[in-house]
């Protein structure tokens, strides 16, 4: 026990902070590079500011999620400013439990933030969260690969010819796999890049009146594609491959295709850990039966929870984070290839910015995604790669489940989908959506 | 003397197999992202993953909340624990096998059922965000271990030697000290070892009742486990820094265990 | 205590003096915080729970709510998962005891002999214990059951087999392996210690008597750890049966429910959709069955929980 005590209380010495009276913004948000960044650099903003002292708490998505979740909705104050979505930010807005953005100062230029960024962030006309990036997804494809077999990928590629494409890239003996999509169960994992699938192959997840449409020919037809095409043409291992593991597959040579977030370009395009920058090409999501919601749009904001104790610096905080100054800071840090994406128009107009081969592309996905039109007929909810409503956290994720057990052969097509309407039923009727 | 060799061998083959996964995460952490990928045992070995976890997080601050946290309960839990498991060994009663037991029924409710009443209390009492709490959790969660456990070594102790004691006329107090200590030694390192991994190891309780003041080490993993890019050598980098403070205490506890080890014969 | 007269491990039982009423009150008294302790801490957040399991709670969706009845018990016991989710609880905490018991006894034995560089060779052997469970599923998913990237697909590739998609193919497997590697420690050094104190002097008298190793094993030995298995067994199925952490990790219960146990089954069904009366239904169950699991333990085990 001695030999413990005398270095414990050096450490417990030299660990004691000094009080501030300093106001104490404590930031939840998660640990992706734009992100990291972002922490590297703020302390710009505390010398700015002096009497503004950040707090960070950087989790992974799932587990910020949850804190920031269960902080929000009960109001216990844990939290000044969080990171979040235009999944929760209407969810939350509308029971009163996020601060509106009021105090937006002209020089911040609001209207060079995308106008569908602002809209998904908002409810009722009022703005709850101010855009630090944006995504929607593309296609991302080895241009050497496809030029070794003749082929030329078209400017809007639908479904088939991808699988043209995959059937003659694919060399499973020398480890190259011609596509490599989501696997992984989870509502923002598989689902999100299914979602899409399903809605441009002309599915919806509900009727108008709330049944639930995942036994319909369209479900059927998307998802049978999907399994057929990565038992055919994509990695082992598919039904566990987040978009992590995939961008692994990517940079590292052994895939050719790859539909996802429109951010991957950066880090594809990144010499120090990609073997494969400057061999990429890029093209819009494909499509099938309809343009309508075959690319999602996503944005991780900052939004701050009504209990927040530090309201007013942590808006001048997300105000920071979130303007060209910053978005210039980042480029004279980092180098232009490294901004965070698709908040500003003039970030997009920027020639060093438009230089970067991906820039193009994620443009024009940004201008095009529309969550309140995301599929070929008129649904009760808003949302591509999602379903507006709480619940869609917990049924969206069993579907995925469902799914990623068909991709791996543990059950048939029929059996998923099946399991999957009756999951679904159960939980929108026990949220009292059909009346 | 032969067979002490082969014997040998045999345990440092399965020492080998069991620590390899671990072995490889070590050595991961002086890769580079781009390295950690590939399985070369051979390599050039930097320090750049652990400069940058040193510059994401603050990870002294961590440390120094899964220090306080896991020995604060641990002590706390003792308090509580050794006096119950010195009654119900030395002095047995009908009720004592059924009280064990419901001690152990407590910790029958799974974490995530329970997780949202817990939640509400800690805002009730100002609780959230506090080490306090955590200390007050994982006490009660390993108070039943703690019992068991102690009771278990206690029962492996001939009271005889304490009725001598006793007949000698010591009291209490020097019972337990002088008598019962030495004995009972190596049984409570384990159990004290024991407990402090569990406090230090969890994960769900931590994360969902800290943010930034009294977080310890496993919200700091939680910052590298699961983001966007490469990041497995940052997350064996800060893993080794996680497991590195309560790897020194085993090793510590370890040679107490041993050195007692003698007294524990029965003669 | 000469060992003809004494069997070895056990002890007498303490005589108790004579102001017993007045040493008994002490004893009591010994053992009220705990129990108080305990009490509150079970009492409580358990109130709270069935409390919570009978309305309709949804943290995000405030339309949810009035008195539920047995709907939220309803919905988790009607979901097509929760039958699986409760044999895979079974399934995985019944393998990962065999495996930890039996390869704890048999390491502990091993262990028990000196040998060259035996201190640092018991701390590898304990070293899995130490890191965090969310640490450990990552790096057996990643670094060593991959199918593209992992050890064991290079070996496999090096020798021309296909590689094993281990969390595809053999996911609960996969999980026992992992919880298995993480326990064993435990099972391990729980035992050992127990080992410690078998009186040397009676394995010696074995040993003249003519007992060659296997007779020592099953004779002696085995009879000495019956105590500390048992410990090993209660407090691991504790444990065992709300095994998250790793599941979360890896396959997120699938493919399909074949990892779903009863605690993420709670969590997928009720707490990641915020709703407390579900979950909380869920928690009450995984009592229920806990208590169950616990009935046929303590059948099983009762000569190995008695007292000195």
């Amino acid at each position: 026990m001695k030999r413990i005590a005398f270095p414990l209380l050096a450490v417990l010495i030299t660990g004691v902070s000094v009080l501030a009276q300093q106001k104490t913004v404590t930031i939840a948000t998660v640990n992706n590079p734009p992100m990291l960044e972002l922490k590297k650099l703020s302390s710009k903003f505390e010398e700015k500011n002096p009497d503004i002292k950040l707090n960070w708490v950087i989790v992974e998505e799932n587990v910020l999620r949850q804190r920031v979740t269960t902080d929000v909705t009960t109001g216990s104050g844990q939290f000044d400013a969080v990171y979040i979505g235009p999944y929760e930010t209407p969810i939350f807005a509308k029971r009163g439990w996020l601060k509106e953005m009021a105090n937006i100062p002209a020089d911040y230029d609001i209207d060079d933030v995308f106008k569908s960024l602002r809209d998904v962030l908002s409810y009722d006309g009022k703005l709850y969260g101010l855009p630090f990036y944006g995504e929607s997804s593309m296609l991302m494809y080895r241009k050497d690969l496809l030029e070794a077999k003749g082929l030329t990928m078209p400017e809007q590629p639908k479904y088939e010819d991808i699988k043209k494409i995959a059937d003659a890239v694919t060399d499973k003996g020398k480890g190259v796999y011609g596509i490599t999509l989501r696997g992984k169960p989870g509502w923002g994992e598989n689902m999100a890049f299914l979602s899409t699938l399903i809605n441009t192959f002309g599915g919806v997840w509900f009727d108008m009146k709330w049944n639930p449409m995942l036994d319909s020919s369209e479900w059927k037809k998307a998802i049978g594609f999907y399994i057929d095409l990565m038992k055919a043409d994509g990695p082992p291992g598919a039904s566990s491959n987040g978009f992590n593991e995939n961008l692994t597959l990517m940079t590292s040579g052994k895939a050719c295709m790859w539909i996802d977030a429109t951010v991957a370009g950066g880090m594809l395009e990144n010499g120090k850990e990609s073997q494969v920058a400057g061999k990429m090409g890029y093209a819009p999501a494909p499509i099938e039966a309809t343009p309508n919601g075959s690319h999602w749009l996503w944005t991780w904001a900052f939004a701050i929870p009504k209990a927040a104790k530090q309201a007013e610096a942590a808006e001048k905080f997300a105000l920071w984070a979130t303007s060209k100054d910053y978005i210039k800071l980042v480029a004279d840090d980092i180098g232009w290839s490294d901004v965070p994406p698709g908040t500003r128009k003039s970030t997009y107009e920027n020639p060093e910015y438009k230089k970067a081969p991906f820039t193009a592309t994620t443009l024009q996905a940004l201008l095009t995604a529309d969550p309140t039109n995301p599929a070929i007929k008129p649904v009760p909810y808003t949302g591509i790669q999602f379903v507006g409503i709480p619940e869609f956290q917990s049924f969206g994720t069993v579907v995925g489940q469902n799914i990623s057990g068909a991709l791996a052969g543990k059950m048939s097509l029929e059996e998923a989908l099946k399991a999957s309407q009756t999951a679904v039923g159960r939980a929108v009727k026990q949220a009292g959506y059909q009346k | 003397m032969k067979k002490d060799t082969i014997l040998g061998i045999i345990g440092w083959i399965v020492a080998a197999i069991i620590f390899f996964p671990l072995f490889w995460m070590i050595i991961t952490a002086f890769k580079t992202e781009q390295g950690a990928y590939s399985p070369d045992l051979i390599f050039i070995p930097t320090l750049e993953s652990f400069k940058d976890v040193f510059a994401r997080s603050n990870y002294l601050a961590f440390m120094l909340n899964s220090i306080i946290i896991s020995i604060g309960s641990t002590l706390v839990c003792f308090l509580f624990a050794i006096p119950a498991a010195y009654s119900m060994s030395f002095f047995p009663t009908p009720k004592t096998q059924p009280r064990l037991l419901w001690m152990l029924s407590t910790k029958m409710m799974p974490a995530v059922g329970v997780l949202m009443p817990i939640y509400f209390l800690f805002k009730l009492f100002g609780l959230l965000d506090n080490v306090l709490g955590l200390i007050i959790i994982y006490a009660l969660m390993n108070l039943p271990i703690a019992v068991w456990m102690s009771y278990t070594y206690f029962c492996e102790i001939p009271g005889a030697i304490l009725e001598a004691g006793r007949i000698d006329g010591a009291n209490l107090w020097e019972e337990l000290w002088h008598l019962l200590r030495p004995m009972a030694l190596p049984g409570l390192s384990s159990t004290g070892l024991i407990l402090v991994i569990f406090a230090w190891n969890e994960a769900f309780w931590s994360l969902n009742l800290t943010s930034a003041k009294a977080a310890p080490l496993t919200v700091f993993i939680a910052s590298y486990s699961s983001p966007e890019g490469l990041f497995w050598a940052k997350l064996s980098a800060a893993s080794l820094l996680a497991v590195a403070p309560i790897m020194v205490l085993g090793w510590m506890t370890q040679k107490q265990l041993v050195k007692g080890l003698t007294f524990g014969a029965v003669k | 205590m000469s060992v003809a007269t004494q069997p070895v491990g056990a002890a007498a039982p303490v005589t108790v003096p004579d102001s017993e009423a007045k040493t008994n009150r002490l004893m009591a008294l010994l053992q009220l915080p705990s129990v108080a302790a305990l009490f509150v801490w079970m009492l409580v957040p358990l109130a709270l729970t069935i409390y919570f399991s009978f309305i309709r709670f949804s943290l995000v969706n405030p339309d949810v709510k009035g008195f539920a009845g047995i709907e939220n018990y309803q919905f988790l016991v009607e979901d097509e998962s929760f039958w699986p989710a409760i044999i895979n609880t079974i399934i995985l905490v019944g393998a990962v005891l065999v495996i930890t018991v039996v390869f704890g006894v048999l390491l502990a034995v091993l262990y028990d002999r000196e040998f060259f560089g035996k201190n640092v060779a018991t701390l590898l052997v304990i070293a899995p214990f130490f890191v965090m469970p969310t640490v450990s599923a990552l790096i057996w998913k990643n670094f060593i059951m991959h199918p593209v990237y992992g050890l064991v697909a290079l070996a496999f590739k090096a020798v021309g087999l296909p590689p094993i998609d281990w969390f595809g193919d053999i996911p609960l497997a996969s999980i026992i392996i992992i919880v298995s590697w993480e326990w064993l420690p435990f099972a391990f050094l729980i035992l050992y210690t127990s080992l410690k104190s078998l009186d040397a002097e009676q394995k010696e008298a074995a040993a003249i008597d003519g007992a060659n190793t296997l007779q020592m094993f099953f004779f002696i030995i085995v009879p000495h750890l019956k105590r500390a298995v048992g410990v090993v067994v209660m407090i691991e199925t504790i444990f065992l049966l709300s095994i998250f952490a790793e599941i979360y990790t890896t396959t997120s219960g699938g493919p399909g429910h074949a990892t779903t146990n009863l605690a993420f089954l709670i969590y997928s069904l009720g707490l990641q959709q915020f709703n407390v009366g579900i979950g909380s239904a869920g928690g009450i169950l995984a009592v229920i069955l806990a208590n169950i699991v616990a009935y046929f333990l303590v059948k099983m085990m009762a000569q190995n929980l008695k007292g000195r």
